[in-house]
């Protein structure tokens, strides 16, 4: 395999790591408001901040990761969506660090304010919109060069049909993926009430994702042809996802199995993303950067693949001592630690 | 309006983001060190103050590791945002501690998770305090990856340039290059001795206060002066060794830091001063032959002026009183904490008296603000090179018209996060004081504090 391959493998796995970590925490995040505001926070508060506490920064290390690791990989990214995205992920930026720092500030500090739970629930659902932005540049069309000079173009952003249902996806993804996951912890720290609920979260989302999602390939259809066309030729990977969407709505609906409904979650996604991702190939942004014309030079392609494998060996057991301290610790998870 | 164009904005908003993440950098590397210490000690010498200590201090570490984090993020991403150009071409050659550094922050993440969370869940006391090491190391390492960036942005190593591209790199050279090693020393050595002052202040002030649990805060201001004294003679080594370094790498940054215009052997030290019209320092305190001893060993060598540079790559002259401040704050902090010490051998006297507590509280801000003018002299002292040698400022910001907004987006940012900061720690700590905590989970420890 060349250096780029494996470059975009590893970066695109981190990439979906985050997508399901960080949605299960922004989703949460929504949920919290959600039941405080409908006043059925008692059932399910305790089971949301137990998980959340531990991870938060983990999951922001997954994001990290990703850009620092693209940019080392594949240095004009740094221009071209550097120059493009400033609004954009300024954005995005603040509102991570709304989310994050208000978050320590809340759970260490004080009992928790009616404007904390707002902001806390809607960055959860706006982050993943604002971050969505960099998926909708990647399709081309949205940014011009002229002179040396990177722009992007808000208008065509603001009317395309393609942005608005990529961003719509994101945002009811992340509740569905969340919402999955949560009844699998409930159903683990054997909290009946909080299961049915957050149960019933996950089956009334899983709906729209999959309406969602079919919206976007008719938007990607019209907006990128070649990407589109790509995705037909991978049929089989989309099939395999829409399989695991049944496995899961079927186990969420007959109400067990809460643990193989969230891997087949996470197998959805998996086969969705890396179908999609796949299909784009060898663009990360048509049609300025091609991933064989942009890899870095081979000796530091070398030095990051090494450093990678080094780091993993350093941080899966660190994970697994994490998880099996606060995820599947069943005492911790039921609240007895 | 004129000066506000692109690239100086760009360098305020970068300036503005750097110098707000510096702040709970430094907390984020030192802190954990002190909780470390601060356990251990407690389990050793069965000593309930100490592991009292070790969890306050780890209560309040939650709160800044939270804007260290969201900072650390922002200047992550700002770099590609606003220096496009440079990651563009830098990222070739130092992609690899960057992208190092954040498997560092991964492990020290992991880490801290665990440790706050397991206070009373382990049998042996020896496997909590085992967890904090971890975190000491990732927090460590993470600053030595960050600095061998900077590093290199001022000695570029590790390549061969054609025309106009990168060529032939050796990441580990880039790594390693030539201001590496000293400056991971001083960058290292700061912190530690910012965070020791920094808790030495809270102890101060709290001795100040008479609101009891004094032997408490005593027991921390030792342990905390002790540690200043040590660490900042370690960063004032290091700090030498760095000027030594630039007599020899980056002589233009050490002339401008020191005025020192004509090549001359014996060369005096300036101290302060000001500079009349014809760029003669007035005013000022000179030390004669200083300067070479600074920059080479000895106090007949040779120090190249800043005449020698052409005159569109010199570095702002004002650099000087940054440096000047940080060597000044840095000998305070060695003579306050050598005083302490020496005065608390003799039984008789009282090293707790209002002068030395009122000057070991001003310690910690003045610490931070060290490392505040180190900055801010060693990046203006790079001007105007971004890659000193190869891409200037300009040649490096983002062309995007709304970087304006940008700013003022991120100065709201910082100014919502620093206030909440303070106020939540304050209200941390008001609401649950040291003498309350100890009544009630140490009930046999408070009574014997009254007497101490
Ligand atoms: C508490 C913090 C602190 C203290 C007490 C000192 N410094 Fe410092 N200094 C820093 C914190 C710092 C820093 C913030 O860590 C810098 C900024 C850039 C760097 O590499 O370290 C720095 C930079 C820096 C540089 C520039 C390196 C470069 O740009 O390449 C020199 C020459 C010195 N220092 C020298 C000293 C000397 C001779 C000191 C005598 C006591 C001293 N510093 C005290
Ligand atoms: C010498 C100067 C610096 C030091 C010592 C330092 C140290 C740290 C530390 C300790 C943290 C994490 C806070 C914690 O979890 O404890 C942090 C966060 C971060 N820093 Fe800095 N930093 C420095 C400058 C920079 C610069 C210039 C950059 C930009 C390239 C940067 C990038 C980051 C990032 C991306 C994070 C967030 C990582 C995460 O999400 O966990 N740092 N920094
Ligand atoms: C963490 C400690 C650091 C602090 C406090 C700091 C501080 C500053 C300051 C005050 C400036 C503005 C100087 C000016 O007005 O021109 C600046 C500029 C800059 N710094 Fe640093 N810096 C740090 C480390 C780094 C590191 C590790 C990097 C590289 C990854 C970096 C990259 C830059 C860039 C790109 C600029 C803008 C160009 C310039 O004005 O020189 N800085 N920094």
């Amino acid at each position: 395999m060349s250096y780029e391959i494996v470059g975009i493998t590893v970066l695109w796995l981190f990439l979906y790591g985050y997508l399901i970590v960080a949605s299960i925490d922004f989703g949460a995040g929504f949920y919290a408001y959600f039941a405080k505001v409908s006043k059925q926070d008692h059932i399910t508060n305790k089971l949301i901040s137990r998980y959340l506490s531990p991870v938060w920064e983990v999951t922001n290390v997954f994001l990290v990761f990703f850009f620092v690791g693209i940019v080392g990989f594949f240095p004009s990214t740094a221009y071209y969506f550097g120059s493009a995205l400033l609004v954009p992920a300024s954005i995005a930026i603040v509102l991570l660090a709304i989310r994050g720092s208000f978050y320590a500030f809340e759970n260490y500090g004080s009992k928790k304010s009616n404007t904390y739970m707002f902001l806390y629930g809607a960055t959860g659902l706006l982050i993943p919109a604002s971050l969505s932005v960099a998926l909708i540049l990647s399709e081309g069309g949205f940014i011009t060069e002229e002179g040396g000079v990177v722009s992007l173009l808000y208008k065509t952003l603001f009317t395309s049909p393609l942005s608005w249902s990529i961003v719509v996806l994101a945002m009811v993804a992340v509740l569905y993926i969340s919402a999955s996951f949560l009844a699998y912890y409930a159903s683990r720290a054997n909290d009946q009430p909080a299961l049915q609920l957050v149960r019933k979260w996950a089956l009334f989302w899983s709906t729209p994702t999959i309406i969602m999602a079919l919206t976007t390939m008719i938007a990607l259809s019209q907006h990128n042809e070649r990407h589109f066309e790509n995705m037909l030729d991978l049929w089989w990977i989309f099939g395999l996802s829409v399989g695991s969407f049944l496995v899961a709505a079927g186990l969420l609906y007959m109400g067990r199995n809460y643990g193989t409904a969230f891997i087949a979650v996470m197998l959805q996604f998996f086969f969705a993303f890396f179908g999609y991702g796949m299909a784009q190939y060898p663009y990360l942004l048509y049609p300025y950067i091609n991933i064989e014309d942009s890899v870095t030079n081979p000796s530091m392609a070398v030095a990051l693949i090494v450093a990678f494998i080094g780091g993993l060996l350093l941080l899966v057991p660190s994970l697994i001592l994490l998880m099996r301290l606060f995820l599947f610790d069943a005492d911790y998870v039921k609240g007895k630690k | 309006m004129e000066f506000l164009d692109t690239v100086t904005l760009s360098r305020l908003i970068t300036a503005m983001t750097l110098i707000f993440h510096i702040i709970f950098a430094t907390l984020g590397v030192g802190v954990p060190l002190f909780i470390s210490i601060a356990e251990f000690i407690g389990i050793k010498k069965k000593d309930k103050h100490y592991e009292l200590l070790a969890k306050r201090w780890a209560r309040g570490f939650v709160i800044t590791v939270a804007i260290g984090v969201v900072t650390g993020t922002a200047i992550g991403l700002q770099l590609s945002l606003v220096w496009p150009n440079f990651m563009e071409l830098a990222g070739n050659v130092i992609a690899l501690p960057l992208f190092m550094e954040v498997f560092a922050f991964f492990f020290e993440a992991i880490f801290l998770g665990i440790y706050l969370y397991t206070w009373d869940r382990f049998k042996g006391k020896y496997t909590h305090w085992f967890l904090s090491i971890p975190v000491v190391i990732g927090a460590g390492m993470s600053a030595v990856f960050i600095t061998t960036v900077n590093s290199f942005m001022n000695s570029p190593a590790g390549f061969t340039m054609v025309n106009g591209e990168f060529a032939a790199v050796n990441p580990l050279e880039a790594m390693f290059n030539p201001s590496s090693p000293t400056r991971i020393l001083h960058v290292l050595g700061g912190s530690y001795v910012t965070v020791a002052a920094i808790l030495a202040t809270i102890a101060a002030i709290a001795l100040l206060r008479k609101k009891g649990a004094a032997a408490y805060h005593k027991k921390a201001l030792k342990m905390t002066v002790i540690s200043i004294f040590v660490f900042s003679i370690f960063t004032a080594v290091a700090g030498d060794v760095s000027a030594k370094y630039l007599a020899k790498h980056q002589p233009e940054k050490l002339a401008a830091a020191e005025w020192h215009f004509e090549t001359e052997e014996n060369a005096d030290l300036i101290l302060f001063g000001w500079l009349n019209e014809e760029n003669e320092p007035v005013g000022e305190i000179r030390l004669p032959g200083f300067l070479s001893f600074l920059a080479h060993g000895d106090f007949s060598s040779e120090v190249t002026g800043l005449n020698e540079t052409p005159e569109d790559e010199r570095p702002p002259l004002i650099i000087h009183y940054f440096f000047d401040l940080m060597v000044s704050i840095g000998l305070f902090l060695l003579g306050i904490s050598f005083l302490y010490l020496v005065l608390s051998r003799f039984k008789r006297f009282n090293v707790h008296n209002r002068l030395m507590l009122w000057m070991l509280a001003a310690s910690g801000p003045l610490a931070m603000l060290a490392v505040e003018f180190g900055w801010v002299f060693a990046e203006l002292g790079r001007q105007p090179w971004i890659l000193r040698g190869y891409m200037t400022v300009e040649e490096a910001a983002t062309s995007s018209p709304y970087i304006l907004h940008m700013f003022f987006l991120f100065l709201a940012l910082y100014i919502v996060l620093g206030t909440l900061c303070v106020r939540t720690l304050r209200k941390l700590f008001k609401d649950n004081p040291v003498e309350v905590e100890l009544e009630k989970h140490y009930p046999e420890l408070s009574k014997g504090d009254e007497s101490a």
